[in-house]
């Protein structure tokens, strides 16, 4: 993985130093509270309902067991030992104070961490498929290129003072582990005809109070473009996106308005007048990126039988462990999503624990997904058994991946300041209700995402199934949609109907998954049939 | 409005005198040399005579209006050498951005302290991306 030289450890080190200048002059006065918003925003600085939440970047979701230590500390230290990852592949801290804020930076940057643009009006931490560098089905490592996107957005001076947040995520495979298509930019490596690596590339996709599922708006652009391309998009939102109401100033509503072919056009006609300043980061500076992301050295000769025996651990197997490309290896996800718990979050103990068992069995390597869950990329076949051993003790044994207790849910009205609901009580219903592991398995692959509020921070538009918390008279009410998806199939979710008390939409959740287990034809998978069948006979269950 | 005692100044040549008038104006007098361009005007109109302009005026309604910095950058990047002055909700935190957008002359609201000025605009020892500014990029300082 990536490791930081000179330059690259000087930046980290005198954002550290400025930010400390900027909370210094917020704490005396000389900075009024709207003039240090997004200033501590750009350093993921958000003020809660109740203390200030600090998001930390973990570019495209790739960390080594040094850095994982160093979260662990950070949530002991600072906050109440644990810590929430997010579907930005980040962790964030609910329980900070602003005087520790420059400390915590400081502490991140000597293990080569910030906590740079992961909020606020621009370019955010760009995100990648979890299983890069490990997973069968990729043409290539996409990571270098999310890299270069890194260093090349990270303090553009024209794109700092964006209308809105900025998102951008890479993918290098068919199966769309990274949800491209509902990011404002969203890249998908391919070869064209002559064997060359370009970028489809989408634009306007989004989720929020608009959703949209992003426009192809070019079918392949040459790698070394990619700066200058990025570049033209971006200028051409930032100045003619709407600037009066914040709720239509995202890209994907400029790129609606336009409409797909106009802002083609625009963003051609630009892209044509950035070329001529080269502003494109040259294959030299990539090949010395994508150098760091070399594959670890893979032993070979190993077994590929894994012995099954132990009835727990095969079920953990079959569902949480996937293919690599590399003989005798496996990919692990490491759920965070046991019964009764809060999605994403792990205790300083688990995050060093995690953190010790990817030192031992994954090439020193984790990442953390979108769907709030860690990865082992690179464990041995052989390894597997004494792994799931050391993962069960700790609570981290679930085996949901991709089941409906396998839920995204954002933080809600638990600790957000613009949440209408709760969302991890909810989330906590659901997963008792179905806490029989069998019957989750017998539900298949079933994506259930949950948002507090409107702007859809639990990818409710993307859910299989999605909840929506809403404020209906100042009580908590909770609007159910069917058929999203944030994959290759991507899909925004529609709504079912009125919406439910907490307990309500819990039944309500049951009984679409009755209508599934009724109607399902072979091999579907909820969304499937919900395709077929559309909205109707789910609607009669739930409401008839 | 802006109070000339506040302003900020990184050009060597004097001052203009000419008070910048409004886009429209400006195009409509052949004679005119210093504009005012509104958060949102499109900068690209003023190409074509950039050869009498020597004051171009780029109005900050609000800093987080970014606008601006994409007006700059588009006419450093036509070859545009004159002054190019940022005016309006102008704050010491964004004034490095600034001028590595190409402006070079600030005409705040309200007061800028010199010394906090100073330090944050040199706090940063390197960039990453070419601007319009000689701020060279760390991907030629790694590569030569």
């Amino acid at each position: 993985m990536y490791k930081y030289d000179q330059y690259d450890q000087a930046i980290v080190d005198a954002r550290v130093a400025e930010f400390r200048d900027q909370t210094a002059r917020r704490l005396s006065g000389a900075l009024s509270e709207d003039q240090f918003k997004p200033l501590r925003l750009k350093n993921g600085l958000y003020l809660q309902l109740h203390a200030y939440m600090l998001r930390v970047a973990i570019p495209y979701g790739t960390l080594d067991s040094r850095q994982m230590r160093m979260l662990g500390h950070i949530a002991r230290k600072y906050d109440r030992g644990y810590g929430h990852f997010t579907t930005r592949q980040n962790i964030q801290y609910n329980w900070i104070k602003l005087e520790q804020a420059p400390d915590i930076l400081a502490d991140l940057a000597t293990v080569e961490m910030h906590a740079i643009q992961t909020s606020g009006e621009s370019i955010r931490n760009v995100s990648s498929d979890q299983y890069a560098g490990a997973a069968a089905d990729e043409i290539c490592d996409p990571r270098p290129w999310a890299e270069l996107i890194r260093q090349a957005t990270t303090f553009h001076p024209e794109f700092s003072y964006l209308p809105r947040k900025f998102k951008i995520a890479v993918t290098a495979a068919d199966e769309d582990r990274a949800a491209i298509r509902l990011h404002d930019i969203g890249l998908k490596l391919v070869r064209n005809d002559a064997g060359e690596l370009g970028f489809e590339v989408y634009i306007g996709g989004g989720m929020g109070r608009t959703p949209f599922v992003a426009p192809l708006i070019r079918p392949f652009l040459p790698v070394d473009n990619l700066f200058s391309y990025c570049e033209a998009a971006l200028r051409v939102w930032n100045r003619w996106a709407r600037r009066d109401n914040i709720h239509k100033q995202r890209i994907k509503i400029l790129v609606h308005d336009l409409g797909q072919e106009e802002f083609t056009r625009q963003v051609e006609v630009e892209w044509q007048a950035i070329l001529a300043n080269n502003s494109d980061v040259p294959r030299a500076e990539f090949d010395r990126i994508a150098a760091f992301f070399e594959p670890p050295p893979f032993e070979t000769g190993l077994p590929e039988d894994v012995d099954r025996s132990d009835p727990d651990f095969a079920v953990w197997l079959d569902q949480n462990v996937r293919a690599h490309k590399a003989p005798g290896y496996a990919i692990v996800n490491i759920s965070l999503k046991p019964t009764g718990g809060i999605p994403g979050d792990a205790s300083a103990d688990q995050i060093d624990l995690m953190a010790d068992l990817a030192e031992r069995y994954s090439f020193d390597e984790l990442r953390v997904t979108h769907a709030q869950n860690i990865v082992l990329p690179h464990v041995k076949k052989a390894d597997l058994y004494t792994l799931w051993q050391a993962l069960d003790a700790a609570g981290l044994a679930s085996a949901n991946l991709d089941l409906i207790s396998d839920i995204i849910a954002c933080p809600g009205l638990d600790y957000c300041s613009l949440a209408n609901a709760r969302s991890i009580p909810v989330a906590q219903k659901i997963a008792g209700r179905f806490a029989d592991l069998g019957r989750q398995k017998e539900l298949g692959e079933l994506k259930l995402k949950i948002s507090g509020c409107i702007n859809a921070c639990g990818h409710h538009h993307a859910g299989h199934i999605g909840i929506l918390g809403v404020d209906r008279k100042g009580t908590e009410n909770y609007q159910l949609l069917l058929g999203g998806s944030g994959a290759e199939d991507a899909s925004l979710a529609k709504i079912t109907g009125p919406g439910f008390s907490e307990d309500g939409v819990v039944d309500a959740v049951e009984k679409a998954t009755n209508v599934y287990l009724r109607e399902r034809q072979d091999g579907e998978r909820f969304v499937d049939t919900y395709r077929r069948v559309g909205m109707e006979p789910f609607k009669e269950a739930i409401y008839g | 409005m802006a109070d000339p005692a506040f302003s900020l100044r990184f050009r060597d040549d004097e001052p203009h005198e000419e008070p910048a008038v409004t886009l429209d104006a400006f195009l409509d007098q052949a004679d005119a040399s210093a504009v005012r361009l509104e958060a949102g005007e499109d900068a690209r109109l003023l190409i074509p005579h950039l050869a009498r302009v020597q004051l171009v005026e780029i109005a900050f309604p609000r800093f987080r209006d970014g606008r601006g910095y994409s007006a700059a950058r588009i006419l450093r990047e036509a070859g545009y050498a004159g002054e190019l002055r940022a005016e309006g909700d102008v704050l010491v935190d964004q004034l490095l951005f600034m001028r590595r957008c190409g402006f070079d002359s600030f005409a705040p609201a309200a007061p800028i302290d010199p010394e906090v000025a100073e330090r944050l605009l040199n706090i940063y020892p390197y960039v990453y991306q070419p601007a319009t500014d000689d701020a060279v990029p760390v991907w030629k300082l790694r590569h030569g």
